[in-house]
């Protein structure tokens, strides 16, 4: 085997692992965040603390009868749990986790991360189509019109970095940000661009996009079980709505780390290169910003009730696309003065 | 609980017919702290039930809050009602839309045999879920506490792996119960 080919392999068995093990051990941050935000203790029972509850719950979901509907379309029926997965496992091989830990460091990092997740809001639209199930169809839609409303102020933001930092590589991105956490975007006062106070806002909005990407509370209108059955994987049993779980917590950690490397300064040290060794540049600090990124999720997730469908579109057409605009134009004109 | 004596025999054969024995045990153990129950309910058990997951009681301890709004994905159906004529056909096709293995547990004296709705002349009811579901657990009480259902979850578990997570605890009865009635005391 030559060392090309290893190393493609080992950067596939790698990620897979870390998606793996995310998705799973996230489920269970879930669960014992609900639990603690409504004050009561979690799994408990399963393990020490619950630790093994998704073990149990992955071996329970593969053994349990993977039911086919007569009536579905069964060839994009089945499809659908597999695009839900594969594209977030794609991006996770241009995403740095640190200067020399990634696996392909593309120079179009963004446009691949972007160009999947697009392919993410597609299984849920097959995923509805298929079942042939109205709620599932309803859920779909809706999923599809959230996309497109949130997809457009997530690229606008990431234009405006991307304008600032002058490269659509990830790594690079990072690079520019490495002094210290006042280098991060997500301040105001900027070498390249002097002082723009709509980064911070820039900042909120990919993270509430983010929030609306992957689907989840306050904007999980898809899966509205108040409303729509359980949306999308209505007609999904086993390990089926295995993946459409699995996916969505690795759709949030994609996002997440998204979020650390264009605004929250990647892998860098808030305190900058300091030469002793927690206080480098290391993956340590990349993993501490996204899983801080990730218990935000969790808290808000638990916190704020559904919106509705109307409010949802409102507030992306009305409030986030303008402001991410009015953004875009100043950053570029910032970018001419200085 | 209202559940019948197995005989050892039963309690041990694990449900596959050609016997993987540690697998199937394995199996059986994990399909048994991960019940995911169907989200509904018919009558003022379900109170109890919404209960049982609520803060106080927490039915997320052992691993089975998850309650799937889809029939696709829960593997218990907690009957916690009384069960109208009119509504059993639906039950009915709940239960066929749930994957296997599904178990059932019927919560509170309505859903076990008709509780106060049985009486001659009556024609809406339908008296006991057993009539038309292969129930696995009878949990007594009119409604029942949450502490029964999680009593019967912890049966349910018992039946599934033969196993028993905590040792069963005899009741205790004093010769009389000496609860005074006088106000103010």
């Amino acid at each position: 085997m030559s060392l090309t080919l290893l190393n493609v392999v080992l950067a596939v068995f790698i990620a897979i692992c870390f998606v793996g093990a995310n998705a799973a051990y996230l489920v269970w941050c879930e669960r014992k965040g609900a639990g603690f935000y409504q004050r009561r203790p979690g799994p408990m029972e399963n393990g020490w603390w619950g630790l093994l509850q998704p073990p149990i719950d992955g071996v329970k979901l593969m053994t349990k009868q993977l039911l086919i509907p007569g009536g579905v379309d069964k060839a994009i029926f089945m499809v659908a749990p597999v695009l839900a997965m594969f594209p977030a496992l794609i991006s996770f091989v241009t995403i740095p986790f640190s200067d020399n830990i990634v696996a392909h460091p593309i120079d179009v990092g963004v446009l691949v991360i972007f160009a999947f997740a697009a392919l993410g809001g597609m299984s849920l639209l097959v995923a509805g189509w298929g079942s042939r199930n109205k709620y599932s169809m309803i859920s779909s839609v809706r999923a599809v019109s959230q996309t497109v409303a949130y997809e457009i102020p997530l690229l606008i933001t990431t234009i405006t970095i991307v304008m600032i930092s002058g490269s659509l590589n990830l790594g690079d991105i990072v690079q520019q940000q490495l002094d210290g956490f006042l280098s991060w975007n997500v301040w105001p006062l900027h070498k390249e661009v002097g002082f723009n106070l709509l980064m911070p806002v820039s900042f909120l909005i990919l993270f509430v996009c983010s929030v609306a990407e992957t689907n989840r509370a306050p904007f999980d209108l898809g899966e509205a079980e108040s409303e729509l059955v359980a949306g999308f994987h209505t007609e999904y049993s086993s390990m089926g709505f295995g993946l459409f779980f699995m996916g969505e917590y690795a759709n949030i950690v994609i996002g997440s780390c998204l979020i650390t490397i264009l605004f929250l300064g990647g892998w860098s040290c808030p305190f900058g290169d300091l030469g002793i060794f927690p206080f480098t540049h290391n993956v340590g600090w990349f993993l501490l910003k996204i899983y801080l990124i990730i218990f935000v999720f969790i808290w808000i997730r638990w916190t704020f009730p559904r919106t509705t469908i109307y409010g949802l579109l409102n507030l992306s057409w009305k409030y986030l696309i303008p402001i991410s605009l009015f953004n875009l134009l100043l950053t570029a004109g910032l970018l001419k003065v200085f | 609980m209202g559940t019948q004596n197995l005989s050892p025999s039963l309690e041990t054969v694990p449900a596959s017919f050609v016997q993987f024995a540690v697998a199937d045990k394995l199996i059986n153990l994990c399909r048994a702290n991960s019940l995911w129950p169907l989200t509904f309910g018919i009558a003022c058990c379900a109170i109890e039930m919404m209960s049982t997951g609520a803060a106080r009681f927490d039915l997320s301890r052992f691993g089975a809050e998850v309650f799937r709004p889809s029939a696709r994905q829960s593997d218990l159906m907690i009957v916690a009602g009384t069960i109208s004529k009119k509504m059993a056909p639906g039950i009915m096709t709940l239960y066929d839309q749930m994957p296997e293995p599904k178990w059932v547990i019927a919560l509170g004296n309505c859903a076990i045999s008709g509780g106060p709705f049985v009486f001659e002349g009556q024609y809406g009811i339908v008296e006991g879920a057993d009539k038309f579901l292969p129930v696995d657990v009878y949990v007594p009480g009119c409604p029942p506490r949450p502490e029964a259902l999680i009593e019967g979850i912890i049966e349910l578990e018992h039946k599934i792996t033969g196993w028993r997570r905590w040792p069963k605890v005899a009741p205790q009865w004093r010769d009389a119960p000496k609860v005074s009635n006088e106000a103010g005391s």
